[in-house]
């Protein structure tokens, strides 16, 4: 059914990102596909990392734990992006086609108020990329 | 790897280390319907001074002039040769930077390559750096060291005239006011912002401290420089920055409906200047929320062809040769009256050297945190000698080119006997001399644009930077936070408007660059430092 998935991580907030995670983990099982960590940071230090370089690293070393612990094969790709405040949901769109992920899961939150004004991440990229899309909530 | 170890970034790099992390001093309160991501204390410090000052200069415009209309001259008159001689001494570190081994120094490491192409990097600092100041000083401040210096009794302590003056001499008096003028729009303002941007720059993407403005002073202050010293650093800057761009937004919505009125009739009244506040905001909230690249930068690229059409049809209208001409010569003017102009000591023309000098020197260098975090954020992958030489050298030149454009034609159009330019008010000089080229209607729109335009490009960076200063250097805080401040600042510029206080918030945030010029001498040290440790 698919080939990769892939999945959005914030490295800062992985604790919230639990559920999603198992869901992933759980379709790409199910399906016996791969997973595919992207995670965009910015290209001034961070909280994660002071360079966008020590990011891939950090992320990298996530993806490599998780394949480990799930026995998958996970890959990572880490994007640095001038503005990731507002390019994020752009550079995780391009992400989807580059890595040829045919699939996305991701977290998002309960939407309110504030998404009349701002798009969440989840519901921008589940209304614009080209592949099924799971928002786990 | 283990989680204490800084990677370096792309190629060689020296980072430094710390226990500071990013966003660790950082509260995420819900306000309302929002989640905020922003440093305690500063945003709340900084977020508070400004609402008391505001309430301070509306509920008691008379006493909020009178004190900041005493404190605006007792600061840059007392410390004149504090301003002078920090602006040169940026001047000379930047050239030396230039010209020395630390100048193959790379912004982000030895590998690192730039985010943006030259164009679109030129055009966001230019935008930021100068902008609006061209457009209206770009006449009028020619003409005025012009009159000043030809006037009879010129050189006498009452003079207002550069240097000696040169009474009743017209060649001389010309060459004396573009070199006075180029002196205040060239290397000096430039130097400063190179510093600041380039101290900002190393500090961030080569030693991976957050980009904040106490990340540059480091090497002096060590881990203190995350307590309360950095507190004071950032909420200064917040300060200046905020109020730096509420008095321009307000000043230049009283220029900007001057010359609404002087070319199409609409009303000279608060009504107006509100609505143009609430378009400039307006148009400025949609350019931070679409963001850097879709919002920042296209418009400030906008922005640099409107101002390339306006000086090339100046140019070709004008008087061509002469402009021509007058480029070469006023660099030579330039650079021979410098070391006179720049001279921080013993000046016999206080009125000059106090007043117009030491003035730009408080208002470039209150300017600089924004300007300089600014152009920070965007020259990662740069050499430390392109980057001088795109900041200071390339942007001198185009304000040596622009002077002698507007204010050599201008000084021309008086003595052909144009006088109605030398006689109206300051913000209608450049409109008074558009006017009397041919297709007075095109051009003066064009340059009502511009000026509008750069108020906005001014609004937009300046909200991303404030943003990023009471985020404690994040650059990825909610969206709503930068929305906050480009909203809070067309407020604060309405408020002040119509309360009658800006001019008193104008010199209030002028008198922040004393602090900051003390404070960016030593900076200079903890630049030289960082940059010694740092791979070529």
């Amino acid at each position: 059914m698919f080939k990769k998935i892939m999945l959005p991580v914030d490295l800062q907030h992985v604790d919230r990102l639990e559920k999603a995670l198992r869901v992933g983990v759980d379709l790409a099982r199910l399906y016996g596909c791969g997973l595919c960590l992207v995670g965009v940071t910015a290209e001034t230090p961070t909280a994660v990392a002071h360079n966008p370089e020590e990011y891939a690293d950090k992320l990298e070393h996530f993806a490599s734990e998780m394949a480990e612990s799930q026995g998958l094969p996970v890959e990572s790709v880490a994007y640095a992006a001038h503005d990731p405040a507002v390019d994020l949901d752009k550079t995780l769109l391009a992400a989807a086609e580059e890595t040829e992920c045919d699939a996305i899961v991701m977290a998002s939150h309960v939407p309110g108020l504030p998404e009349h004004f701002f798009a969440s991440h989840g519901g921008k990229i589940a209304s614009h990329a080209h592949v099924s899309v799971f928002v786990v909530r | 790897m283990s989680d204490d170890t800084i990677m370096t970034p792309d190629g060689d790099a020296n980072p430094i280390e710390t226990d500071y992390t990013v966003g660790q001093d950082n509260i995420q309160p819900q306000i309302g319907p929002f989640g905020m991501d922003i440093h305690n204390p500063v945003f709340l410090v900084s977020g508070l001074t400004i609402v008391a000052f505001v309430i301070f200069a509306t509920a008691m415009p008379e006493q909020a002039s009178t004190m900041f209309g005493w404190l605006r001259p007792a600061v840059t008159s007392t410390f004149d040769v504090v301003f002078l001689f920090a602006g040169d001494v940026f001047v000379v570190l930047a050239l030396l930077l230039m010209i020395s081994p630390l100048g193959k120094v790379r912004i982000g490491g030895t590998e690192a390559t730039p985010d943006y192409s030259y164009t679109g990097w030129f055009a966001m600092l230019f935008a930021a750096g100068m902008g609006i100041g061209l457009m209206f000083f770009g006449v009028s401040e020619p003409i005025s060291h012009y009159s000043a210096s030809l006037a009879e009794g010129a050189g006498s302590p009452e003079s207002w005239a550069p240097l000696a003056g040169a009474a009743g001499v017209e060649m001389e008096a010309r060459r004396l006011a573009m070199a006075a003028t180029i002196f205040h729009w060239g290397l000096h303002p430039w130097a400063i912002y190179a510093i600041v941007g380039l101290s900002l720059a190393i500090f961030a993407y080569n030693k991976g401290l957050p980009l904040s403005v106490r990340s540059m002073f480091y090497p002096i202050f060590g881990e203190r420089v995350w307590g309360w010293v950095g507190h004071v650093i950032d909420t200064l800057a917040v300060f200046a920055t905020l109020f730096g761009l509420a008095t321009s937004l307000g000043i230049g919505a009283q220029q900007a409906n001057a010359g609404l009125n002087f070319l199409f009739g609409i009303p000279e009244n608060d009504i107006s200047m509100i609505v143009l506040i609430l378009c400039i905001t307006g148009v400025a909230l949609v350019s931070v929320v679409a963001g850097l690249d879709a919002g920042v930068k296209r418009l400030s690229e906008i922005n640099m062809v409107l101002a390339a059409l306006l000086l090339v049809f100046v140019i070709a209208v004008g008087p061509t040769m002469l402009i021509a001409t007058g480029f070469f010569a006023n660099l030579v003017a330039y650079a021979e009256y410098l070391p006179a102009l720049a001279n921080p000591f013993g000046r016999s023309d206080t009125n000059f050297s106090q007043g117009w000098t030491s003035f730009y020197w408080a208002w470039w260098i209150s300017w600089s945190p924004f300007v300089g975090m600014f152009i920070a954020r965007v020259s990662r992958g740069r050499s430390v000698r392109e980057f001088i030489f795109c900041v200071l050298l390339i942007p001198s030149m185009v304000s040596v080119l622009w002077m002698t454009a507007f204010g050599g034609s201008a000084i021309t159009m008086v003595n052909e006997g144009f006088t109605d330019i030398a006689e109206a008010d300051m913000p209608l000089q450049l409109f008074t001399m558009l006017s009397d080229l041919p297709l007075a209607s095109i051009t003066s729109f064009i340059a009502i644009v511009l000026v509008i335009v750069f108020f906005v490009t001014s609004s937009d960076s300046g909200s991303l930077v404030i943003d990023t200063i009471t985020a404690g250097g994040k650059v990825d805080a909610p969206v709503p936070q930068r929305v906050f401040w480009a909203t809070f600042e067309g407020l604060v510029a309405i408020v002040l408007l119509l309360g009658g206080g800006l001019t008193a918030l104008q010199a209030a945030s002028v008198s922040t660059g004393l602090p900051f010029a003390i404070v960016l001498l030593l900076g200079c040290f903890a630049l030289i430092k960082g940059l010694m440790s740092e791979p070529r």
